[in-house]
């Protein structure tokens, strides 16, 4: 049996590999393959998948990217990822990627759809927009017909058809995914000791750069390994962490707050994973299974309207009690419009529920840790002497 | 002769470009930046004036002349310091009235009395041949004399030492600002005979040389059109017509020195600026960073500062480094945090300050872009072009993201902007827009 | 003892008021009216709707007997009366973050300060919040915090945005059942009135009529010169036809009115009204891309007629409605025009569709360049304006410019930056305009 390091070694490589050697091969594997990018926040990598492409998730440059192109693209005053999104574009790190999906997440996102069709004409270009009202009758209805169209726009870029039978297999094996992924996050929330949060962030970020099939045996494989490891219990507080499902933290900023005395056991990195919360039926019709799904049964974040006033900042409240969390971190990209104009209703959401949180903004390419370990670890400390008295 | 002259009022300095018909510069002048713009325009012209005659000296004289021109200049320069020292005396004296001096104006003017004295002594020594001065600016020279002379004097004198300062204080900054005496023949004159008598004209015969300088000293420097420049903020003491922006001089005085020039890069002591220029040195495209002073000039000086360190000394320390640390961010705010922080974290001084400049050049690198990217030749202009790592890290920067380009970095850069001035002044006349013929132009 | 009555403080001298055009005093009066009826709507048993510019679908609230209210257009007004830049500080007080719009920030920094309309009197809690998600994530998130204050019904519209520069019949299927299943009901609900389409209809024909006189006045700035700015003074024609009075009698009248006078002026040969009387000769005609700022109004629009920049066109006053490519509001398909109205305001298009928009206002209006006011807490307009920039120059050969300011946050607004690189701009089209004209006569 493969232990934790030789599988977070294999993830970390796929991380750091800023050219996407990965998919690169899978590609050159067979003739006629296809790969399909989509950035956060959520789009349906079963109808990708059913096409016979791979879906890869593309997170921005990370650290270890200098901007230097991309900068000419965005004032000061904007996020980094479209900056070195656009890098990858421009360096041709990207340039075996065949098709770009932007889901609806933000304006800069949705913005950044337009530029890349001004400046990679050749790509196939989808704006993926994901509907804010929640009825089956009025927003399924124009949801399925958004399915159809990116359907039919992976067929003509796949030149073969997309069968239902097709998606509904892919449903399967992508319901399999989020299955193992709720239970990689269920075993850390157990027992946080014996799965480190910057393991399985390293496992999931994989999960976005190869075939959803290896993916599943990556995950089945830690979660083995890790129920094996003995590893010290640590008198840590427990956390949740909240606002950084876009721009991705650096692998040494969640380093760092595991560090100052936290376990993460809920976090909202990369939630297209789980996005749907429960299994999709594979019967029927499968556009209108993922509909349904997606209208009810998605998570909540940021991004997303709550129709129900009482229900925002609820899901917070919940992943606090369900993993036995003490507080919440709320981390945000500097000038992240949803995650910081969302923050002060989930914080009075959090107060009406006494749950005590910190917030701070970082970038994907922040390289000061040691404010993040003082509030971090002042706020653990606070924690557990709180909880004492 | 026809002469066009172009006026630079930066923030911390002043600039004044002397040009002929021809498009030869004729001087160069460079004060330190006041509160009057009228006077630092006045100042820094004159500076440039003067230079413009020591050109037409070397014109007119054949042979060896260097050696005598550098001891013509000094005693000019002297003759210079004296007169100011003068108004400064007559400004202090003037300034010991009122309350605090009713009992001892007699003691004070004594005391000033000496101070002057011996300053005019110190003169002679600090204006003698082969004497090397700190600075060229009258405030730096006179000051630093003037605060350890009065300390003694006071103590002779038996009053209070900060009262003395306190005089010199309020009318340094009314000497600054009072228009310059511009009898500059006057002063030339004097400092030639003053030469000749002292046997000072060095290798050359002083008959040889007495006339031809007298004769250049009569030729008229009209000054047929003057334009001037400087940062929005300021109000320009000329009129509408007779003012350029700062980023279309700088474009063109860059084209002027480099006329194969396409693509500028400025960084100041406060702002970035990327301007493309056409053949003819016209603007095409700009862009600018000066809402945020991170990774300009000012930067530097608070890193400087804060590692106990000259100006001067950041490149060459940074140029030791072959491992340059990754630094994310130049923000001036942080800039000493960041440093403490990585210091203490073991990091050595020249492996963060390779860093610290990778990051400014990355910056500026973004601002290029913006504006539309390099394009054969590229200028660097500014007071960072004086630095050896920065100057590397550009090489490196354009080297990967452009390919070969010729890079020009002219030690006189801190002139661009006057010179494009000049130029304009010039192109005004020349090409008719300012309502002045030039004699016999078709 | 009687006390001397005090006199009653006189106002410092009045300024000069420019005589005023009969389209202005109505548009005062129509504003004041609104205002009057908004402050005291639950006494006069009216409730109120809160929704926004962008998608603002007047004609149907009219329906409903409720009064509309648009918070955008209150940040408007605090910036200008100065007040936006204390409201903000306050917000960012109670933990509203520097990054996010300052729209959102004004109006809740009112709230928390009395939440006073212009008139003196509180606004009145809305009893709808209408989200009507247009071309903008943030209205999103300014709903939810007003629903968590005001604790009252919100039906969020969502628009579909046009991805592919297109609207499909799936987007207008969706908005128009949404209409249909939700918001009407939810309205008839609030309101207690019968939703009668009859009544939307003619509302919608009222529109209409507007809008066509609305184009006309835009489209007038063909003229050389042009007799209005489409930018500064464009604010003020736009803002019945984007507010509570599109589908309204008063809209008609105002704009039958503006549209006799600029047909005047046009007849007349004369250049748009400026605060300071008309501006002098058009030198330059550009078109402008993003919001103004709001707090430094008057000082900004002054940079451009001191200078004689006119502004043709601009996308800002598209952003509540796209009128001048052909649509109309259609009484015959009053749900689907509804859904077409919101779909092409102009922050709902794909940035290929605005720059073929900039790219055609260029050459239909004649203008020598664009300018970009980008604004600091509007990522909808501004991302991507950089691209858009270079875009634009490359298909046209025009030049562009690029400014940084903000919408009412007066911390953002630096007249100094802003007017130097304006003059800048303007210099640079002159200096290209000289070089053309010095190539065709050699």
């Amino acid at each position: 049996m493969a232990t934790t390091q030789q599988i977070v070694d294999r993830c970390q490589e796929l991380y750091d590999d800023l050219n996407f050697t990965a998919a690169r091969e899978w590609k050159e594997g067979a003739p006629g393959r296809k790969v399909v990018g989509f950035m956060p926040l959520y789009v349906p990598c079963e109808i990708i998948h059913a096409a016979g492409m791979l879906p890869i998730g593309v997170l921005g440059g990370g650290d270890q990217l200098e901007v230097i192109q991309g900068d000419a693209y965005y004032q000061s005053y904007i996020c980094r990822i479209p900056r070195s999104t656009i890098e990858l574009g421009l360096t041709k790190r990207l340039d075996f990627v065949d098709g770009m999906l932007f889901p609806s997440i933000c304006d800069v996102i949705r913005n950044l759809s337009g530029m890349w069709k001004l400046m990679f004409p050749d790509t196939y270009v989808r704006y993926f927009d994901v509907p804010q009202t929640y009825r089956d009758d009025v927003a399924g209805v124009f949801y399925i017909q958004e399915m159809k169209e990116l359907r039919e726009g992976l067929e003509e870029l796949g030149g073969r058809k997309i069968t239902d039978e097709q998606i509904r297999a892919s449903i399967a094996v992508y319901n399999e995914n989020r299955r193992l992924v709720r239970a990689v996050y269920a075993l850390r929330a157990k027992v946080p000791w014996k799965v480190p949060s910057s393991e399985v962030y390293l496992v999931m970020r994989a999960g976005m750069l190869i075939p959803v099939e290896e993916h599943n045996k990556i995950l089945a494989d830690y979660i083995a390994a890790a129920e094996a490891q003995d590893r010290p219990m640590r008198d840590n507080c427990r956390v949740v962490i909240s606002g950084a499902f876009c721009e991705q933290p650096p692998l040494n900023l969640i380093k760092s707050i595991e560090l100052s005395g936290c376990y993460v056991v809920d976090d909202d990195f990369m939630l297209v994973n789980r996005w749907l919360t429960r299994d999709v039926p594979t019967e029927g019709d499968p556009l209108e299974a993922l509909s349904h799904a997606f209208l009810h049964y998605s998570q909540s974040t940021s991004p997303k309207y709550e129709e129900n006033v009482d229900e925002k900042g609820m899901h917070l409240v919940r992943s606090v009690e369900q993993n036995g969390a003490e507080g919440v971190i709320f981390a945000a990209p500097s000038f992240c419009d949803p995650a910081l104009l969302d923050r002060p209703m989930l914080e009075n959401m959090l107060d009406a529920h006494n749950i005590p949180y910190i917030g701070f903004k970082y970038a994907e390419n922040s390289g000061q840790m040691q404010p993040i370990r003082e509030q971090a670890g002042t706020f653990s400390d606070s924690i557990k002497l709180w909880s004492e008295q | 002769m026809k002469c066009f002259i172009g006026i630079d009022l930066g923030s911390t300095t002043s600039k004044a470009v002397v040009m002929d018909e021809n498009q030869d510069v004729l001087g160069r002048g460079i004060t330190n930046s006041r509160s009057n713009y009228e006077t630092a325009t006045r100042v820094a012209k004159q500076e440039a004036v003067i230079d413009a005659r020591f050109t037409l000296f070397r014109r007119m004289l054949k042979g060896n002349v260097e050696e005598f021109l550098v001891e013509l200049e000094r005693a000019f320069r002297l003759e210079q310091f004296v007169e100011q020292l003068a108004h400064l005396e007559r400004t202090c004296m003037g300034n010991a009235t009122g309350d605090r001096f009713q009992d001892i104006q007699a003691e004070v003017r004594e005391a000033l009395d000496v101070v002057f004295v011996r300053l005019r002594e110190e003169a002679e020594v600090l204006f003698a041949p082969g004497a090397k001065r700190k600075s060229d600016f009258f405030r730096d020279l006179a000051g630093s004399r003037y605060i350890s002379i009065a300390e003694d004097v006071a103590k002779q004198v038996g009053i209070g030492y900060d009262l003395l300062v306190n005089l010199y204080d309020r009318s340094i900054i009314e000497v600054e600002n009072r228009p310059p005496d511009e009898n500059l023949k006057e002063k030339f004159t004097r400092a030639l005979e003053r030469l000749i008598q002292q046997g000072g004209a060095g290798n050359m015969d002083p008959a040889e040389v007495e006339k031809p300088v007298r004769e250049a000293l009569e030729v008229e420097l009209e000054e047929t059109y003057v334009v001037g420049t400087g940062y929005g903020r300021v109000t320009l003491p000329f009129s509408k017509e007779h003012i350029r922006s700062e980023i279309l001089c700088h474009g063109l005085g860059a084209h002027m020195m480099y006329p194969d020039t396409r693509t500028v890069l400025d960084i100041g002591g406060q702002d970035t600026k990327a301007i493309q220029v056409d053949p003819k040195g016209i603007v095409e495209n700009f862009q600018m960073n000066d809402r945020c002073a991170a990774g300009c000039g000012r930067y530097l000086g608070y890193i400087a500062d804060e590692m106990n360190v000259g100006l001067h000394e950041l490149g060459p320390m940074a140029i030791k480094s072959d491992r340059p640390a990754r630094i994310n961010s130049t923000c001036t705010v942080f800039a000493g945090a960041e440093l403490r922080d990585r210091l203490s974290l073991g990091e050595k001084r020249e492996d963060i300050l390779a860093g610290l400049h990778r990051a400014i050049m990355l910056r500026a690198m973004s601002i290029i872009a913006r504006s539309g990217g390099i394009t054969d030749q590229f200028t660097f202009t500014g007071g960072v072009a004086k630095n050896e790592a920065a100057v590397r890290e550009l090489h490196k920067l354009v080297k990967e993201n452009y390919g070969e380009v010729t890079i020009n970095i002219n030690p006189d850069s801190i002139y661009t902007g006057a010179l494009g001035a000049a130029e304009f002044a010039r192109r005004a006349v020349v090409e008719g827009d300012a309502g002045v013929e030039l004699e016999g132009a078709a | 003892m009687n006390a001397t009555p005090t006199k009653p403080a006189r106002p410092a001298k009045a300024p000069i008021e420019a005589v005023k055009d009969r389209s202005m005093l109505k548009q005062k009066a129509m504003i004041a009216g609104h205002y009057d009826r908004l402050t005291s709507a639950h006494e006069q048993g009216r409730k109120v709707v809160s929704t926004f510019v962008p998608g603002n679908l007047n004609e149907l609230i009219m329906c409903f007997d409720l009064i509309n209210n648009t918070p955008e257009t209150n940040a408007i007004q605090s910036g200008m009366r100065k007040q936006s830049g204390g409201f903000i500080t306050e917000a960012e007080k109670h933990g509203h973050s520097e990054d996010v719009c300052t729209y959102v920030k004004s109006d809740l920094g009112m709230m928390l300060k009395g939440n006073i309309a212009p008139n003196g009197k509180p606004y009145p809690n809305p009893d709808l919040l209408l989200l009507s998600y247009t071309g903008c994530f943030t209205f999103m998130k300014w709903f939810e915090l007003l629903r968590e204050q005001y604790k009252c019904e919100t039906a969020m519209l969502h628009i579909p945005y046009q991805g592919d520069g297109k609207v499909t019949q799936n987007m207008r299927d969706y908005v128009v059942k949404q209409l249909k299943e939700q918001i009407i009901p939810t309205m008839e609900r609030v309101s207690g009135v019968k939703f009668d389409i009859d009544r939307l209809r003619e509302h919608l024909r009222n529109s209409a009529k507007a809008e066509n006189d609305l184009v006309w006045v835009l489209q007038s700035a063909k003229n050389r010169p042009s007799p209005i700015d489409a930018y500064f003074g464009g604010i003020y024609y736009i803002g019945p036809i984007f507010t509570a009075f599109r589908g309204t009698s008063d809209a008609i009248e105002y704009y039958d009115l503006l549209r006799g006078e600029i047909a005047e002026r046009v007849a007349a040969g004369k250049g748009p009204v400026t605060p300071e009387g008309d501006m002098g000769e058009e030198k330059y005609r550009l078109v402008v891309e993003g919001p103004p700022n709001y707090t430094h109004f008057r000082d900004f629009w002054k940079m451009f007629y001191d200078e004689g920049a006119v502004v043709v066109a601009s996308t800002y006053t598209k952003v509540g409605g796209t009128y001048d490519f052909g649509f109309r509001h259609d009484a015959d398909h009053p749900l689907e025009t509804l859904a077409d109205y919101c779909m092409g305001c102009y922050t709902n298009r794909n940035l290929p569709q605005r720059v073929e928009m900039i790219e055609n206002y260029m050459s239909e209006y004649q203008a020598d360049g664009l300018l970009i006011n980008s604004i600091k807490s509007c990522n909808s307009f501004s991302a991507g304006q950089l691209l858009m920039l270079r875009e634009v120059e490359r298909r046209t050969g025009k030049p562009g410019a690029f400014i940084e300011t903000d919408l009412v946050d007066p911390r953002y607004f630096s007249p100094a930056n802003v007017k130097n690189r304006l003059e800048s701009y303007f210099q640079m089209i002159d200096q290209k305009r000289k070089g053309a004209k010095t190539e065709a006569a050699a």
